[in-house]
């Protein structure tokens, strides 16, 4: 809410499913967030809990035919992505939408030399020359900070560190200005002091070009340094919404105060022991009747066990999911 | 068999000796030829773990901290004997493991457990739970009858959380949380006194982190465990370890206990590495200080010389480059590698 931008990307009543031996699989069910122009919104969660899935969605390449997307709109700048041809979408990707994978390795082609993979954006999507497009491309690694840009440009992605393939990643995903970039868990696979860097790096980029981002993580700790708005997710529904500073300092759903209770800090004294969410993360497959979070819940009522709730105001620009929100703020607070 | 006097129950088990050092690592090398290129030849060395030295005292938790390559896992390896070292010398309940003859050290390794970080990897995915966990039993002749090692099966699943159908269960049938328990069960089975846990939660949900770190904590009292606990995550090893080294690039430039390193920690490289770790409240970050730390760390093929920190350091100054700063103590039990400090 403190963000006035102007909503850039709606998604409403998502719902990706895949078809697996175990049965169906809702890995998203029925989902609905926004992103308002510049601004960076989190999607975090446990494995298996839809955020990426949310994403690859977005991005209309969820694999099929396993993988489908049932139902839902996801409008960016006021257009239906799930209703463009094949050929429209393309200029989406990379040109309007950049992505952000978690392993650079796996997403960068290891056959390219590094300023192919960097010039072929714009050439694509900008119509650049391919003079143009190399100017474009030493600019880009000036950017996401890698020194020597002219030699790396004919260098390949495993004669990159880990750190270099991810800023490699990050200009890719700059090279055309777009809109939005979706990040699914960018630092993950980093040490913590070039974690610390490639955030930083991220969040300079997207303030001075007004980029928004959505950045998918089970990070705690990242989400809250560097998201505006946070959207929790548990068994391919969104739990909890609301800015980053109202989630943290008063959280209205048990699965969001489970998790922020049970990560050591250090910036608070040392607990005698840590306070675990108990039992197990959800098998998609075979989920409960009524709330999914409910078999782990230590404020479950009897109610929690038949409906499932649906996302509930329980501040100005927060909601929650849960029957008990409203005694857990109490609960919390005293 | 007094050396292995074996721990079958937490009720008889005495208070831990705490002064007595169970581990004593000294000068500790174990240096990688790296050979390939073109005509196969010898292309350098790498020093994975570069004259280190450090004890554990029975019942303690050594946290040993650092980024990856900077040789954590395998001084851990040395340790438990999977790895060779090149040089120095690891003593363990006294004795000399390079001097040990293979029946000793075949009682060694029973004491010495491992817990790894991707438990599914390491379990066999056509065992199920009992057999995997009653193999050691029998090949160690611990338990040789066959309905007192399902008894003791089930005692250890129970000693790791799990219900005892558990045992009748595949890897492939469990979650993270589940196979993990699985690991820390087969390692109780040996009665170990000193266990290297080697990043034993970061492949698990956050959620389920503090199930597992609880439970090896519980463990530890129960069964006067010895733990040297491998990791990456700054906040995860403050909340289990007693001390704490931290290593680059296969030296270790801070030893102190907990306290100190979290509270007053000396070196520029933990300083570093504490102000990365992003707190999870968004009112603490927002006026937090942080010193992001340029560059990257360097190939152990070709370590910078003196200090190896030095280049990537915000205060190194021109001796730096000089020589390699030797590990001192700067206050009664903290031992610092910085000519800066």
């Amino acid at each position: 809410m403190e963000q006035g931008g102007d909503l850039l990307l709606d998604v409403k009543n998502l719902q990706t499913q895949f078809a697996t031996s175990g049965g169906v699989v809702r890995a998203v069910d029925g989902v609905s967030w926004d992103v308002r122009a510049g601004e960076t919104v989190a999607l975090v969660g446990e494995s298996g809990c839809g955020k990426s899935v949310s994403a690859l969605s977005i991005m209309r390449l969820v694999a099929a035919p396993a993988g489908r997307i049932l139902d839902g709109q996801i409008l960016f700048k006021g257009r239906d992505l799930l209703r463009l041809s094949e050929d429209d979408m393309r200029h989406i990707r990379g040109r309007e939408i950049g992505m952000i994978f978690q392993e650079p390795m796996t997403s960068l082609n290891p056959v390219l030399t590094v300023g192919r993979q960097l010039t072929e954006p714009s050439e694509i999507h900008l119509g650049m020359s391919p003079t143009q497009s190399r100017a474009r491309a030493v600019e880009l690694l000036g950017m996401v900070s890698i020194s020597d840009p002219e030699r790396r440009l004919q260098q390949y992605p495993h004669q990159f560190s880990g750190g270099m393939r991810q800023r490699m990643m990050i200009a890719m995903a700059m090279a055309c200005s777009p809109a939005l970039i979706l990040a699914d868990e960018p630092t993950t696979a980093l040490d913590v002091t070039i974690q610390a860097q490639i955030l930083e790096l991220m969040k300079g980029l997207s303030r001075k070009m007004g980029v928004a981002m959505v950045m998918i993580t089970h990070n705690l700790g990242v989400v809250a340094r560097y998201a505006d708005r946070v959207n929790v997710m548990y068994a391919g529904r969104i739990v909890e919404r609301g800015t980053a500073a109202e989630i943290y300092a008063n959280p209205r759903h048990p699965y969001t105060l489970g998790l922020l209770r049970s990560v050591p800090r250090l910036d608070e004294p040392r607990r005698a022991k840590l306070l675990p969410i108990q039992g197990q993360p959800p098998d998609l497959s075979r989920l409960p009747p009524g709330c999914a979070f409910q078999p782990r819940c230590q404020y479950a009522v009897e109610r929690c066990l038949r409906e499932a709730p649906a996302l509930e105001s329980v501040s100005p620009g927060h909601v929650s999911a849960c029957w008990v929100s409203a005694e857990l703020g109490q609960k919390v607070t005293t | 068999m007094s050396i292995a006097a074996p721990v079958r129950d937490e009720r008889t088990r005495g208070e831990p000796h705490k002064d007595e050092e169970i581990l004593t690592v000294r000068n500790l090398s174990k240096h990688f030829e790296v050979t390939g290129g073109f005509l196969g030849g010898r292309r350098g060395v790498v020093k994975a773990v570069d004259d280190v030295s450090f004890s554990i005292r029975r019942g303690e938790t050594l946290g040993l901290v650092g980024e990856s390559g900077c040789g954590k896992t395998t001084t851990g390896r040395c340790v438990l004997q999977l790895e060779k070292a090149t040089s120095g010398s690891i003593l363990f309940e006294g004795k000399d493991l390079a001097a040990a003859t293979p029946s000793e050290l075949r009682t060694v390794r029973r004491k010495m457990q491992v817990i790894f970080q991707d438990p599914y990897s390491s379990l066999n995915p056509r065992m199920t739970v009992g057999q995997m966990i009653a193999e050691p039993l029998a090949v160690h002749g611990i338990v040789p009858e066959r309905s007192a090692r399902d008894a003791r099966v089930k005692e250890l699943l129970g000693h790791a959380g799990l219900p005892a159908a558990m045992a009748r269960r595949y890897p492939h049938e469990l979650s993270g949380g589940q196979r993990q328990r699985v690991g820390i069960a087969r390692a109780l089975a040996m009665e170990p006194s000193l266990i290297v846990c080697d990043e034993p939660v970061s492949a698990l949900d956050v959620s389920i982190q503090a199930q597992i770190i609880n439970l090896l904590e519980e463990l530890q009292t129960g069964f006067g465990l010895t733990y040297l606990f491998v990791a990456h995550d700054l906040s995860v090893v403050r909340h289990i370890s007693d001390r704490v080294a931290v290593m680059y690039l296969g030296k270790i430039v801070e030893l102190t206990d907990r306290q100190s390193l979290y509270e007053s920690p000396q070196h520029p490289y933990t300083k570093a590495l504490l102000s990365a770790v992003p707190i999870p409240d968004p009112a603490v970050e927002l006026t937090r200080e942080r010193t992001v730390l340029g560059g990257e760390v360097p190939s152990p093929l070709n370590p910078p010389s003196g200090c190896v920190f030095h280049p990537r350091c915000p205060v190194a100054i021109d001796e730096c480059k000089a020589g390699v700063p030797e590990l001192r103590t700067v206050a009664p039990g903290h031992l610092v590698a910085c000519i800066r400090v």
